[in-house]
């Protein structure tokens, strides 16, 4: 029998010595140019952070290629962020230029500091997942390629975090980005009751429906679907592979804008509908890259500096937004789920 | 592998952005799986649908989690990912490595399977994409001998994680990684062995920026805050401003309490402490100048989640201020009584944020034996349905 149950490798085996000399005691940093952080200790030392995109989904001989850069100019240390990008970790200054060329050959990206737009978190879409709408990968990439100034130069307003989850289970919880892109499946599951009978406990089914749209058919031993209470959501596929969800015809792609994680100036908020739907079209999904695009480009245009998307959307309202953004407001717009009701304007304060 | 088969996906190798088909290709030099991968999706491509089976349930010995099973519904058009099994591997705190540890695992997945990655996955586990059901136990064998265990999946809990905190970023006001790798050591058998309604995450950021997102996607957030005043070297303050910054427009007026405010003639910023609320808008402008106060600590925030099914939610304070020093018996403690809670009284796929949305936060907070206060909430009730507990009244015999 293996080891079992002992965790992860102890953090301190993986950082570089200046961290550990300094760990706890970094007095300030600076971004010396995109994709370049410069933290400074309190005892004087420094190391830089040289910032690099990934496609995430990668070959073990990328790694190695990153092993390879890490050990000619980092001691052999390197990390990876939140967003899946890597660092470089580099202690000796004179490192960094060669570094930066040597990746730059290679054709990645340094950049996805401050201001920028940084890597997209995403989910496994066709790779891997059973249950998606859409594509993950491809359409990041498509996106990253139209966007890849933006990751590169530091000439946004502020921050921006672009993310992906490919059904509404959002496991890639991009619910709160400045601009979601969620496959979205609009259409009720098709029951296949034979295998519904073999495979499936039908009080699991039926309690899976959070609109409560599945009932038992004991006649067939399976279920039924109420399709007008049908919201589309997937658990019960979750739950039965009887409950088959994936319609090729009509899955497809929505927009989100002006989440935010983090607390600085305006409490985090939740990204909302911005396009509710658009064609899945691989391979480069020319739709949403151009929403997305368009949807950064308004903002960058329009939006004060230091605000992020969300910031710069109430500031001006959601209807000048949708005005200035030119995407027409539906009836899809509002809210009609379990906490629609704080989302209807209640007073006669409002733009036209 | 040849082009011609896969004309769709191909064009994905063309931009300016790394591509992931030329990693499946690289990795489909050394294996047949990553080329039936990629020919698949080039299938999903042609069809605009998915190729993979229902779910299916793998794993190694002693472990309920950890290994995501994958079946192809074309197996006879791609026999190679027929079984193509993804394991999650619990990821050092703040995503630190050492060439020697990365070649260690990149050595074992390319003997045990596809060579193909994700560095890493959305939770923080590393993910190794793609192995056979025979290949599993050898693999999980090899990756325990080097180290490595595995992570999270089900209704467990999941992958704890943490931002980079004290290793390499002066804003964290707690360790990250210290608490991120003790509470994964305290709680493995939650980990290995899903026993729970549903998944639950614990995330660990240094500071409010929350850098990993904890607060959208952590059913346990832990936020390191402060209290006392913004500490402030106002010679550095003045250097900021010398060097062009607009202290006025960029820093005071984005204050979200007005809890500063900049004298131009003398160089000098104010702050109301009773004012600020640690949003680290000022620090985050002026890292030289400004830091958090002295007394460091965390904010805890129960609740955060996706959408499925009620809906998303952000999470919940609550515990306004908890200091954190090893060994966290206070921290583990309060997490052991929420997942007996939930454990006890959540439904089948039901997040704990679900439950107490369903049941009440009082209930929640009695039951957790945490005292209410107004930091928990933005405002008080409107409505005048207040439960009261039966002690609280009086009943005729």
């Amino acid at each position: 029998m293996p080891r079992t149950d002992f965790g992860p490798p102890h953090y301190m085996e993986m950082l570089p010595p200046v961290i550990k000399r300094n760990y706890g005691r970094w007095k300030y940093h600076e971004i010396l140019r995109p994709g370049v952080l410069k933290h400074v200790a309190e005892s004087g030392e420094e190391i830089y952070s040289v910032r690099v995109g990934s496609p995430r989904l990668v070959s073990t001989d990328f790694i190695r290629e990153v092993c390879d850069l890490a050990d000619k100019y980092c001691d052999g240390y390197v990390r990876f962020t939140s967003r899946h990008n890597i660092e470089f970790l580099v202690t000796n200054k004179e490192n960094i230029e060669p570094l930066i060329q040597e990746v730059k050959a290679k054709g990645w990206p340094v950049g996805g500091t401050g201001n920028c737009l940084s890597n997209m978190v995403h989910t496994q879409g066709w790779i891997h997942c059973h249950t998606p709408a859409t594509d993950a990968s491809g359409i990041v990439k498509a996106v990253m390629d139209e966007l890849y100034e933006y990751f590169v130069e530091e000439k946004l307003p502020a921050k921006l975090r672009i993310s992906l989850a490919c059904c509404l289970n959002m496991c890639g919880a991009v619910h709160c980005s400045d601009i979601a892109i969620l496959g979205v499946h609009r259409t009720p599951p098709r029951v296949d009751h034979e295998l519904l009978a073999k495979v499936s406990e039908i009080p699991t089914v039926v309690a899976s429906c959070p609109t409560g749209a599945i009932r038992p058919n004991p006649k067939l031993k399976s279920v039924e679907v109420n399709e007008e209470r049908c919201m589309y959501c997937g658990n019960c596929f979750t739950m039965s592979p009887a409950m088959q969800i994936m319609d090729p015809e009509n899955d497809g792609v929505s927009i989100w804008v002006g989440g935010k994680v983090s607390n600085a100036r305006t409490a985090p908020m939740f990204s909302r509908l911005a396009i509710p739907y658009l064609p899945n079209n691989p391979p480069r999904w020319p739709e949403v890259v151009e929403a997305v695009k368009k949807l950064v480009e308004v903002w960058a245009t329009h939006a004060r500096k230091g605000e992020r998307m969300g910031e710069w959307i109430e500031r001006i309202g959601w209807e000048t937004f949708f005005k200035l953004a030119d995407i027409p407001f539906t009836d899809k717009h509002i809210d009609d789920f379990i906490f629609s009701v704080p989302t209807f304007r209640t007073t006669t304060q409002f733009r036209w | 592998m040849s082009d011609a088969q896969t004309p769709r996906v191909n064009e994905l190798e063309k931009g300016s952005w790394p591509s992931f088909v030329k990693e499946i290709k690289r990795a489909a030099e050394k294996h047949p799986a990553a080329g039936d991968l990629l020919r698949q999706l080039e299938l999903s491509y042609a069809e605009k649908v998915g190729h993979w089976k229902h779910g299916g349930i793998v794993g190694v010995k002693g472990y309920g989690g950890g290994v995501i099973g994958r079946y192809s519904d074309k197996p006879e058009e791609f026999p190679h990912v027929k079984e193509f099994h993804t394991m999650r591997v619990n990821q050092p705190s703040g995503w630190f490595y050492t060439t020697k540890a990365l070649r260690e695992l990149c050595d074992i997945w390319d003997k045990y399977g596809s060579g193909l990655t994700n560095f890493h996955g959305s939770t923080g586990d590393i993910i190794l994409l793609g192995t056979t059901t025979q290949n599993l136990q050898p693999c999980f064998d090899e990756l325990s001998d080097a180290g490595f265990d595995l992570g999270g999946s089900g209704g467990g809990l999941r992958t704890p994680s943490a931002c980079v905190g004290p290793a390499r970023c002066e804003f964290s006001c707690i360790d990250t990684l210290d608490v991120c790798h003790s509470l994964t050591l305290e709680f493995q058998d939650f980990l290995h062995r899903p026993q729970w309604p549903y998944k639950f995450k614990i995330k660990v950021a240094g500071c409010p920026n929350d850098c990993v997102a904890s607060i959208a996607r952590a059913d346990f957030a832990i936020i390191g805050t402060w209290k006392g005043p913004i500490q402030i070297d106002h010679a550095a303050v003045a250097e900021y401003a010398q060097n062009g910054l607009s202290i006025q427009e960029e820093v005071v007026e984005k204050c979200p309490t007005r809890a500063l405010a900049w004298d131009s003639e003398r160089k000098e910023l104010k702050l109301k402490p009773e004012d600020c609320v640690r949003c680290m808008h000022c620090i985050n402008k002026m890292p030289k100048a400004l830091r958090p106060g002295e007394q460091r600590g965390a904010t805890l925030l129960v609740g955060g989640k996706a959408t499925i099914l009620k809906s998303a939610f952000l999470g919940w304070v609550i515990v306004p201020f908890m200091e954190l020093k090893p060994p966290y018996t206070e921290l583990k403690d309060l997490l052991r009584k929420i997942f007996d809670w939930w454990d006890e009284n959540g439904k089948n796929r039901e997040r704990i944020g679900e439950l107490i949305y369903r049941v009440g936060m009082r209930t929640f907070l009695k039951a957790v034996g945490l005292p209410p206060a107004p930091q928990m909430v933005f405002r008080p009730r409107a409505n005048p349905y207040v439960f009261w507990w039966p002690e609280e009244v009086k009943r005729n015999a």
